[in-house]
């Protein structure tokens, strides 16, 4: 089975329609990022705090609302998490509400007073199970000991407890339930969990009708350490790309194959503004594999161009370049392919967590094997054909597209192999 | 089978056993080959849940504890030279200025200065003749800024350890001068109670009382008309009747935390939670002469410059000691481990809190390991489908190369993430490129006329310079993600190096050993299946 037999496609010639389309994308993307007033920073790049919490059934918004404005958090952004049956949420404080905070997580625990007043209950002295850790239980299991282990020994009746704390979360945090208990007598399916266990939990716990399942709190200097991170990464990438090509190939073939890359970076960013997606840096490290992958692909292109240079040093640049072309595209067109599978596999499932993560790769996938025939290819076509003329000192009709190859000024860079004619 | 043959598969054989039982050990049930995948492969926290704190120590403090030291001792060693002065006094944390020294005793000043105070030198004051600056020297400051850096990681470590969480990681963070630590709790969902036991100074003294207990500060400044004794201070503490009210104690204390020998809760002769202390030896000695001087007066029992406590002196005590006060359990226990890990030389404020509850990290691994079957269930049925029986080749190369990717996480501790499982996704997407890169090119060999063999061997030849190049740029980008990121990002560029790295041993030996086997089984001339 064979997809593309013997393809013959003018891909330099179509370039006109390339370039129109690329600058169409582009321009959209440019106009989204500025109709939104710049990208989308998530919170490890602007700071403030975030709180992810659960409900065990629809949550009233506006009560919660009103409940963070007695809490002095008139400003605070609720915004939902997911898929609407799981009544998830995200609470929001930018960093200047809680600036002036002396503690850190004064914001988080400003929203989770809100929130117990609302969906906990305010029983004295009691802990909430839905919010405790494993550790909290075993703690409490322990100073009560309903199993009646004191007598086996200090650390058996640790040991028990704490295997029972995590088997009890565990089973908590399974699906359907999903973080949230409605009943200790739920519990009894923990293998280990007898009533005198269950009647013991329901003395030191209660029951809210929330669980905070996610907090992200990033302070002003850690966010500034983070920008500039970001912005290393990202300029270590594209300099290590140039240097590599530059250093396997020439420079035009170099330059050529980071405009190319420049262009998907552009593109991907501009879609993403356009869905409103936030850049994290998880993010930032998917644009960095995106570039990675755009470099790779085009590279692939570059290596059949050159060894046909090294082949045929007679043959028509353009006609040439269009030959490389459709000489890699199976292989090319497989491996895009192959790759977006296992990327959209990870879109489709991979959870709502890393979905801006896999939305940058889908993108990447598509459009860096889109630029390495739409845009690198036609890049080296043009200084190519431009450079002839210039060598020659004249003007534009001693030099062109048709020119013999004799004259052209690229060559393999360092040529090591055998002279050209003795193909292996 | 050629020798070759059979001695390049028994290296695969071996390598695949090797892996193998690196993942899952010899286990004798089900549930033990589950429990042995979850002992071998470390999860990253937004994987198991926890929490992620990134801390700054503020090493200031420290460097104000050294010059307020150095101050008091040059007073003392002023007063016992007889040289009078106006004042001596601290302008900010590296600088003392001494005025109104007589002129003819300058000098004794100075030898005083280089033989007691060498990490410090004089410099005069300009303009005013009777006044010089005692200056920190800037090795001096640095080296106090680094120890306290030090020891505050190494106590923070002490009282997590001693919190019983477990593969805790302690670290620096950012760049040589900044003096943060990023510190992980996996497992802790709720960390209201390690955040106050890490950030507590947890400084305990034993201070003289000389007056007190007064009602306000006022009332004790007026009492002595408006000028503190020297060398002494007023701490604020609580009445039994639970009212705040001060204390004047000895600034200089007689027995600190350095030299507490333990510290365990227990219980007072009423019953109530406190904690019991025991002394070192020099501190025992110092602390049965001041005791036994002292009897009749209260000694202050100060905590983070808070006094619990104070008790009269009834009669000479020499090692141990106990702090009452209104205490819970929790608190008592919590203190004592406080005191047992030492107090911290600076004081500690947060930068960065992230806490994964276990449900997220549950879910995100059940998403992860979903996205990947699927993802990887449908690359293996499309290369059986479009390259047919080199389809089932470039199939057991990629699983191969998926076991080596687990398996060199869990033989080298690499710690799994949610990024790092799509590392493991995108390993496969690219990593199954190279066998297209070279099932294409056996094609191409085989559409000029070439024979089977000849096509596999043109076709391995002339794709192994691409499959290299193209590794090279996802594996630098990786490189540079690992050197620049954190956490998440890292698990991400491991795997996908690693995955990468294995791709090369897995699409150009495996594969080949496979086409090998294949093409010495066929008869001259049969097609072969590509």
């Amino acid at each position: 089975m064979e997809f593309f037999h013997n393809p013959q496609v003018d891909w330099m010639g179509k370039s006109k329609y390339f370039i129109t389309l690329s600058v169409i994308l582009l321009v959209v993307g440019v106009a989204a990022m500025i109709a939104r007033g710049g990208p989308n920073y998530g919170i490890d790049f602007r700071g403030g705090t975030l709180v992810y919490v659960k409900f065990a059934q629809a949550p009233n918004l506006d009560a919660i609302r009103s409940q963070l404005d007695r809490e002095n958090l008139p400003k605070a952004t609720l915004q939902r998490y997911d898929a609407p049956s799981k009544h998830e949420i995200i609470i929001g404080l930018d960093l200047r509400t809680t600036s002036g905070a002396k503690a850190l997580d004064a914001g988080k625990q400003a929203i989770v007073r809100a929130l117990t007043h609302l969906y906990g209950r305010q029983s004295a002295g009691k802990a909430d199970f839905n919010n405790s850790d494993a550790q909290m239980i075993a703690d409490h299991l322990v100073a009560d000991d309903p199993l009646q282990l004191a007598g086996k020994g200090n650390a058996v009746a640790q040991d028990t407890y704490q295997k029972l704390a995590q088997a009890m979360v565990a089973y908590r945090n399974e699906p359907p339930r999903e973080g949230l208990v409605s009943n200790f007598d739920e519990l009894s399916a923990v293998p280990g969990a007898n009533s005198a266990v269950i009647s013991d939990l329901k003395k030191s716990f209660y029951l809210s009708q929330f669980s905070v399942f996610n907090t992200e709190i990033v302070g002003p200097k850690v966010g500034a350490t983070l920008r500039r991170q970001a912005l290393y990464v990202v300029l270590a990438g594209l300099a290590a790309m140039l240097v590599y090509v530059w250093y396997r190939f020439e420079l035009v073939f170099g330059v050529a194959a980071v405009i190319a890359t420049f262009h998907d970076v552009l593109i991907t960013l501009g879609m993403f503004s356009l869905l409103n997606r936030e850049i994290s840096l998880t993010v930032i490290a998917a644009f960095l594999t995106l570039i990675g992958y755009s470099m790779n692909d085009t590279i692939v292109t570059f290596d059949r161009i050159r060894e046909n240079l090294r082949l045929n040093k007679r043959e028509n640049f353009r006609d040439l370049v269009n030959r490389s072309i459709n000489q890699v595209l199976s292989r090319t067109i497989l491996t895009s392919g192959l790759t977006l599978i296992a990327v959209l596999a990870l879109f489709l499932f991979g959870g709502e967590v890393i979905h801006g993560f896999s939305l940058v790769l889908v993108l990447g996938v598509i459009i860096g094997t889109y630029s390495s025939f739409a845009i690198a290819s036609p890049l080296v076509l043009f200084w190519g054909d431009r450079a002839p003329a210039a060598a020659l000192g004249g003007g534009k009709n001693s030099g062109g597209a048709n020119a013999p190859l004799g004259r052209r000024p690229l060559r393999e860079k360092s040529p090591r192999r055998e002279p050209a004619g003795a193909r292996r | 089978m050629g020798r070759s043959i059979r001695n390049r598969t028994i290296v695969i054989i071996v390598s695949l056993l090797i892996c193998v039982f690196g993942i899952i050990g010899f286990p004798s049930t089900f549930q033990a080959l589950k429990q042995n995948i979850a002992d071998r492969i470390r999860l990253g926290l937004d994987l198991k849940g926890g929490t992620y704190l990134v801390l700054q120590v503020h090493v200031e403090d420290a460097v104000n504890t050294a010059s307020d030291q150095a101050l008091s001792r040059l007073r003392d060693d002023l007063r016992t030279r007889n040289i009078a002065y106006a004042e001596a006094r601290k302008t900010d944390a590296t600088h003392i200025l001494i005025k109104g020294v007589a002129q003819n005793q300058w000098e004794q000043v100075q030898t005083l200065a280089q033989q007691q105070f060498p990490e410090w030198y004089v410099q005069s004051v300009a303009g005013d003749p009777t006044s010089h600056l005692m200056v920190m020297k800037t090795t001096t400051e640095a080296a106090v800024k680094n120890d306290a850096y030090t020891e505050a990681m190494a106590t923070i470590r002490r009282r997590i350890d001693a919190l019983g969480i477990t593969e805790p990681e302690i670290a620096q963070y950012g760049s040589q001068g900044s003096y943060e630590l990023v510190v992980e709790l996996p497992g802790v969902s709720d960390p209201t109670r390690v955040k106050s036991i890490i950030q507590s100074t947890a400084m305990l003294e034993l201070k003289l009382v000389r007056g007190g207990p007064y009602n306000s500060r006022d009332e004790a400044l007026t009492s002595f008309g408006g000028v503190l004794p020297p060398d002494t201070q007023l701490l604020p503490g609580t009445s039994d009747s639970g009212t705040p009210v001060w204390y004047l104690v000895d600034r200089i204390a007689a027995v600190t935390g350095h030299d507490l020998s333990g510290a365990e809760p227990s219980q007072d002769s009423n019953g109530r939670p406190d904690v019991n202390f025991t002394l070192t030896r020099s501190g025992a000695a110092r602390f049965a002469e001041i005791t036994q001087r002292n009897i009749g007066k209260q000694l202050a029992i100060v905590l983070d410059n808070n006094v619990e406590s104070a008790p009269v002196i009834q009669s000479q005590i020499s090692d141990r000691g106990e702090i009452t006060g209104n205490f819970t359990t929790q608190q008592v226990s919590d203190l004592a481990l406080k005191l047992r890990s030492g107090a911290l030389p600076a004081s500690i404020s947060y930068l960065q809190e992230q806490t994964v509850g276990p449900s997220l990290g549950a879910d995100s691994i059940r998403h992860g390991l979903e996205a990947c079957i699927i993802g990887f269930a449908a690359i293996l049925l499309f290369m059986l489908i479009y390259y047919k029986g080199a389809g089932v080749n470039a199939d057991v190369a990629l699983i191969l190369n998926l076991l080596i990717l687990v398996a060199a996480l869990a033989y080298f501790g690499g710690v799994l993430t949610l990024p790092g499982i799509a590392g493991v996704i995108l390993t496969v997407g690219m990593g199954v490129d190279s066998n297209v890169l070279i099932f294409e090119r056996i094609r191409e060999e085989l559409r000029l006329g070439k024979s089977a063999p000849a096509a596999v061997a043109g076709g391995f030849e002339h794709a192994f310079k691409t499959i290299i190049d193209t590794h090279v740029t996802t594996v630098a980008s990786a490189a540079i993600l690992f050197a620049f990121g954190t956490g998440p990002v890292r698990g991400f560029a491991v795997t996908l190096t690693i995955g990468l790295v294995a791709n090369l041993f897995t699409s150009v030996f495996v594969s080949r050993v496979i086409f090998d086997y294949e093409l010495s089984r066929r008869t001259a001339g049969e097609a072969l299946s590509v």
